[in-house]
């Protein structure tokens, strides 16, 4: 099984790095990390007190959702500590939680929480799940002339079931009477051919959101009806999209954006439709109740201007840490993201956490044994 | 320094160490088969257990309520590879002839060099050009086939309905166009080993180039010919990401060629970034079932060469 699976995954990677390189080609919006220069002075307090030297090199793999995130902070953590190393190979969430619970590698990174019935695998014992960041998950669309798109979770879930299959659907023209004329033809839908926390967290919003209407449950792949057409990576759905004339589908923002697709308003718990945005998944963190293990919930969240497709994404590390050098480092890593790294989620399309969030997560970090 | 020519004390021991040497070399094949079939089978075990018989024959495959059927994956990967095969066979061996038995010499050596540049290209460019060139060119190509065909009973179910470019159809061309090289470097091999005496003997009875190559070339060759097309279907059915790019990665089973589907190697590569537990179990199940159907089409090969060996001996 190994060859086949490294084989596979190499190339995988190999696959998405073209895609990606491709669909980059086409033209991307320029983000503005404007908001991210206005916090660093806020925070700069953080950052004076001298931090320990690492020296560990650490493995880690899971999560591609926040994958582009956690490079930019593995190069500039690199800046700040030139002895340690980490690389972060992605793979997947289910990759990152197996890997972990064989001590495969140092960290994971998960889009999901690990089930009750799965923890006594983990053979290194307790865990702690430590925030990153989080993102919205665009719903995004190709129509000609129709550059606003109001969709409330209802209408999502029956063009994502295919039981609406045209533009000029009742449900779709009710929620957007000033697009009328435009609205016309058959709808493609877009979706994932891989396993994927996208899928998982877009269907998580679904359940949430439109109990009744939405019957696929959720999961990281569904059972899509057979016409919907699939795509691998957010680069593969989002290039379908950009494609077919009348097609819809769900794309994380930096893909969307990079692929300039529009992107629809969705409506919030509050009833307000709300752009895809990191202001919007700013707002939904707002809301939400941190568990005790740092487990929370930003999907479908309260407040007016909360985007309610907001993904959120875990580091797993170890509680009690089994060698010195690796676990200051992880703590360090994972300190340095939480502090400085914040400040420069927004130019890679990622939304900060707030800092009622941070404070926690630092807190837990601080709970991290290293043995003597 | 001149010592007797004797080999018999040295050619005894070298003969003993080649002997151990050759046995060493045929045992390590069974161990390594017989441990991945073990181990693969040992990990998918407690998805096969818990699926039971419904592991193959179900075509429901949803993960998130634990229902594992690998059915729709099988269907996948034997339409694709019979369609790759249907359309690479006649190509490779019209290829092999051609540069053995019809080409001028000097033609020879460029067509087989190219042939053989086909088999060096990486599995994952033949899925690129197939994701963002041939599937979107060979949509009119589909319609039309829809429309002649679409309306004739039988035949007609396999030309249905068009939705994208990715399905079995432009999984099983892309596939023929990376199996062609293979069985046509090999097809060419074997019948380059055909004995000029037999060529020349059928020449001398008065054959045309037909009849020679179908009276010497062809009976001489058709146990490595079959030997070749098995090479190509074992590329064919467990090529991976030219597949998993190109199918449209949807279960279903369906008698249009033009529908998406899956196959097993495509739905492994696609989900075990994501899968855990019994999930990850029933991933390696499918790779489990993927040994055994090409377990099953080798033999099934060797005893259709064997039995028609057999009759052409009695001819």
């Amino acid at each position: 099984m190994t060859p086949i699976r490294r084989r596979s995954a190499g190339i995988l990677a190999a696959t998405l790095a073209l895609a990606t390189l491709a669909t980059a080609c086409g033209g991307s919006d320029s983000t503005t990390s404007s908001s991210a220069a206005d916090t660093t002075a806020k925070e700069a307090a953080t950052t004076t007190a001298k931090r320990p030297e690492v020296t560990g090199t650490l493995a880690a793999s899971g999560a591609t959702f926040p994958k582009a995130f956690y490079e930019v902070m593995i190069a500039d953590f690199k800046k700040a500590q030139p002895k340690a190393t980490v690389t972060y190979a992605g793979g997947g969430s289910g990759k990152g939680r197996t890997d972990l619970q064989n001590q495969v590698v140092d960290f994971a990174g998960t889009d999901g929480l690990v089930k009750d019935a799965d923890k006594p695998n983990y053979k290194g014992g307790e865990f702690f799940y430590i925030p990153t960041v989080a993102a919205p998950i665009t719903v995004s669309y190709n129509l000609d002339g129709v550059d606003k798109l109001n969709l409330s979770s209802d209408t999502i879930a029956k063009i994502f079931q295919r039981q609406i299959k045209t533009w000029d659907d009742p449900a779709i023209v009710a929620e957007n009477p000033d697009a009328k004329a435009k609205l016309t033809g058959n709808i493609t839908v877009a979706r994932r051919s891989d396993g994927s926390g996208t899928t998982e967290n877009f269907t998580k919003f679904l359940v949430k959101a439109s109990p009744t209407a939405w019957n696929l449950k959720s999961g990281s792949t569904v059972e899509w009806p057979a016409d919907t057409q699939a795509g691998n990576g957010n680069a593969g759905v989002a290039q379908i999209v950009k494609d077919t004339k009348g097609a819809i589908g769900y794309v994380d923002l930096a893909d969307a954006k990079a692929t300039g697709l529009k992107r629809a308003l969705v409506k919030n718990k509050a009833g307000k439709f709300v752009a895809p945005s990191l202001e919007g998944a700013t707002a939904s963190l707002e809301g939400i109740t941190l568990n005790a293990d740092l487990s929370y919930d930003p999907l479908w969240a309260d407040g007016d201007k909360a985007y309610p497709i907001t993904a959120p994404t875990w580091i797993m590390v170890y509680a009690t840490q089994t060698d010195k050098v690796k676990g200051e480092t992880v703590k360090e890593f994972l300190h340095y993201m939480l502090t400085d790294g914040q400040k420069v989620a927004s130019s890679v399309d990622f939304a900060p956490l707030p800092a009622s969030v941070i404070e926690k997560a630092l807190a837990q970090l601080d709970k991290i044994r290293i043995p003597a | 320094m001149d010592a007797p020519l004797d080999f018999r004390g040295k050619a005894g021991i070298a003969d003993r160490l080649f002997g151990f040497a050759a046995l060493a070399a045929g045992t390590i094949v069974l161990v390594a088969l017989g441990t991945i079939a073990f181990t693969t089978t040992r990990r998918a075990w407690p998805a096969l257990d818990a699926m039971g018989f419904d592991f193959i024959t179900s075509t429901r495959w949803a993960p998130n309520d634990e229902v594992f059927g690998a059915g729709a994956f099988v269907y996948g990967t034997l339409v694709t590879s019979t369609i790759a095969l249907v359309l690479a066979v006649p190509v490779s061996i019209g290829i092999a002839l051609f540069t053995t038995q019809v080409a001028p010499p000097r033609w020879r050596k460029p067509i087989v060099y190219v042939v053989d540049l086909l088999a060096v290209i990486p599995s994952v460019v033949f899925g690129l050009w197939g994701i963002l060139v041939f599937s979107k060119q060979v949509l009119p190509v589909y319609e039309l086939l829809h429309g002649w065909f679409g309306g004739i009973p039988v035949i007609g179910a396999l030309f249905g309905e068009t939705g994208s470019g990715r399905n079995f159809m432009t999984a099983g061309i892309v596939l023929a166009v990376m199996i062609t090289p293979i069985i046509t470097s090999l097809s060419r091999e074997v019948m380059d080993t055909c004995p000029t005496t037999d060529r020349e003997g059928a020449y001398a009875l008065g054959a045309t180039r037909w009849e020679m190559i179908r009276g010497a070339v062809l009976p001489h060759s058709r146990n490595g010919l079959v030997g070749a097309v098995m090479l190509g279907l074992g590329r064919a059915m467990g090529e991976t990401i030219a597949v998993a790019l190109v199918i449209g990665s949807t279960v279903g089973v369906s008698a249009n060629l033009f529908a998406a589907g899956d196959a097993l190697p495509a739905r492994i590569a696609n989900e075990w970034g994501e899968a855990e537990g019994n999930w990850r179990a029933a991933l390696v199940g499918l790779a489990v079932a993927l040994f055994v159907i090409t377990i099953i089409v080798n033999l099934a090969a060797t005893a259709v060469v064997q039995r028609t060996g057999e009759r052409g001996g009695r001819r």
